[in-house]
């Protein structure tokens, strides 16, 4: 078998067990399976930018709080589902986005200070919303909690069951979006821009523009995670969802499985949940508590893989697997 | 008129005169050099005709066309590619994918890039090499996929930055076949930047003499190298 057919083998397999899981999986394992599919999407859309295009955000809580709050926004005030919520964080994010880009890429602000930029922008989005009275303010913004049996799409309702394939549809379309944007001009231009950005110039490349499109799409898709996060935990808060350690739980899974990669994500998020999920459980076990485990552990993971695996652990097994 | 015009470039740094005033002109098709000691501003002059600088007098005009102080990737669409002296692959792509990244500046498909990338690679003898990371190549090579990705955007106007420097007499000579070749094929006209005379006497029917950021003497290159200022700049006298 050639790796390719290798690799649409295993990618089927891997598909197909994660469709069945919920006929056999308890409550508790479908949750973790959810959080693992929130974490390697957001990290999908996060890679884009930075494993794709070099640019290190380090913001990405920005783009999953505007999202949740305009789709929960509409839901609490006006009983307007997501389903035309999600236009209005996609939008929202998306000039956010641009609006980041364009200060940070027209003025030639990049590397560790583009990263700052992103910090504060979401630092002072996260300050703001806690004086929308609005929107809860600090309070939080609560959605009604419902229990259904039915699946009510449009209006994200519906049973844990729902949410996982929701999430892992959206995995699936991300997987797909990022595979064909590699292959096609604006990924060898990406690349080209991670590699070198004055030799990329050099050969024709306006990287004002295509950088622009890289956050872009990568502010679009963080948008639907937001979305997602907001009715399936239904409750917003400022001081969580925009904080700077939820844009930090984003990139260790792709920085982790390995950047610039397809699976990377997806791998690096399955190991950090089910990893930092099992301390917690053990520590719970034995009766320990120490606060704050679960940030040491994420430190920890990072500073091995930094040392063993400075390309992440995906790219070890792919060529491990002969992909 | 000439197919490349450059007329009174200057540019400063910091009060560094880095060129002066320095005018020459490239005929369509011609193969031309530009020679001298280390820090005569050559690398600036292409710099400056790449668009990496804005020049702060002077005009560089392109078959007609005006391309001073445009953005380097406006003046590669206009038709100039050029590699860089310290060479600047994509390290973590392959040389392939390298090549394919220029060749997108001529070809409307990723797959006709891909074609268009391969072609030029065999070209300069890569194409054993594609499915490689650039990062994993010799100097030599590097040299080679530098001069690769540059060809694969279709210039009409080729800026050589040093391809030579570091290879060995018989590769030197390979290379200057294959830009005879090139040239002679294609009509491609190549502006050059080389130490190597060997490569300048068997290439240049044109070379230009920078010192100290200024132009000091310009002609056939049997007539320059006969020149007492350029013995003394930058030949020395054994060159006799």
């Amino acid at each position: 078998m050639t790796p390719a057919r290798r690799a649409g083998v295993a990618l089927a397999l891997l598909g197909a067990a994660l469709v069945t899981l919920p006929a056999f999986a308890g409550s508790y394992l479908l949750s973790v399976a959810t959080l693992i599919l929130f974490f390697a999407y957001a990290g999908q859309a996060w890679n884009v930018m930075m494993g794709f295009a070099g640019q290190l955000s380090l913001g990405h809580s920005l783009y999953v709080g505007l999202g949740a709050y305009a789709a929960a926004g509409l839901y609490f005030h006006y009983g307007i589902g997501p389903w035309a919520g999600v236009w209005l964080a996609l939008a929202l994010c998306v000039a956010a986005g641009l609006v980041i880009g364009f200060l940070a890429f027209r003025f030639g602000i990049s590397g560790v200070y583009f990263a700052l930029l992103t910090i504060a922008f979401a630092e002072f989005t996260r300050i703001g919303f806690d004086h929308i009275q609005w929107l809860g303010g600090p309070g939080g913004l609560f959605i009604k909690v419902e229990q259904r049996v039915a699946w009510d799409l449009p209006n994200l309702r519906g049973t844990p069951a729902m949410f996982y394939y929701v999430i892992l549809g959206l995995n699936a379309a991300a997987l797909a979006l990022c595979a064909w944007l590699l292959r096609s001009r604006a990924g060898y231009y990406w690349q080209a821009i991670r590699e070198d950005e004055e030799a990329a110039r050099a050969l024709g490349i306006d990287t004002f523009r295509w950088k622009m499109l890289a956050i872009g799409v990568s502010s679009a898709m963080t948008a639907l995670a937001g979305v997602f996060f907001a009715f399936y935990y239904n409750n917003l808060f400022p001081e969580q969802i925009f904080h700077i350690s939820r844009s930090i739980e984003i990139i260790l899974g792709p920085i982790i499985g390995g950047l610039g990669t397809l699976f990377g994500p997806i791998l690096g998020a399955a190991v950090l949940t089910i990893l930092a999920d099992g301390i917690t459980e053990l520590m719970a076990w034995l009766g320990i508590e120490v606060p704050g485990i679960k940030q040491v552990f994420y430190g920890l993971c990072l500073l091995v893989v930094v040392i063993f695996r400075p390309h992440g652990i995906w790219p070890a097994i792919a060529r491990r697997l002969g992909l | 008129m000439s197919f490349l015009q450059v007329q009174g470039l200057s540019k400063s740094f910091r009060g560094l005169r880095a060129v002066q005033d320095v005018s020459f002109e490239v005929a369509q098709g011609a193969i031309a050099a530009m020679i001298g000691p280390n820090g005569a501003g050559k690398t600036t002059c292409f710099n400056l005709i790449a668009g990496v600088f804005a020049p702060d007098s002077g005009e560089v005009i392109l078959g007609g066309e005006r391309l001073t102080g445009l953005r380097p990737d406006r003046i590669c669409r206009a038709g100039v590619g050029r590699t860089f002296q310290v060479v600047r692959p994509f390290p973590q792509m392959t040389v392939l994918d390298n090549v394919v990244v220029g060749a997108l500046n001529a070809c409307a498909r990723v797959g006709d890039a891909r074609l268009e990338a391969e072609r030029v690679l065999a070209l300069l003898h890569l194409e054993g090499k594609a499915a490689t990371l650039a990062a994993s190549l010799t100097l030599p090579e590097r040299k080679r996929l530098e001069v690769a990705r540059a060809m694969a955007t279709r210039p009409r106007l080729l800026l050589l930055d040093e391809v030579m420097a570091g290879l060995r007499p018989t590769e030197v000579d390979e290379m200057v076949g294959t830009f005879r070749r090139i040239n002679r094929e294609t009509g491609l006209t190549i502006l050059l930047i080389e130490h190597v005379m060997r490569a300048v006497m068997a290439l240049a029917a044109h070379v230009v003499v920078l010192h100290h950021g200024e132009k000091i003497c310009e002609g056939a290159p049997a007539e320059v190298v006969r020149d007492p200022a350029v013995l003394e700049c930058y030949l020395g006298e054994e060159a006799l």
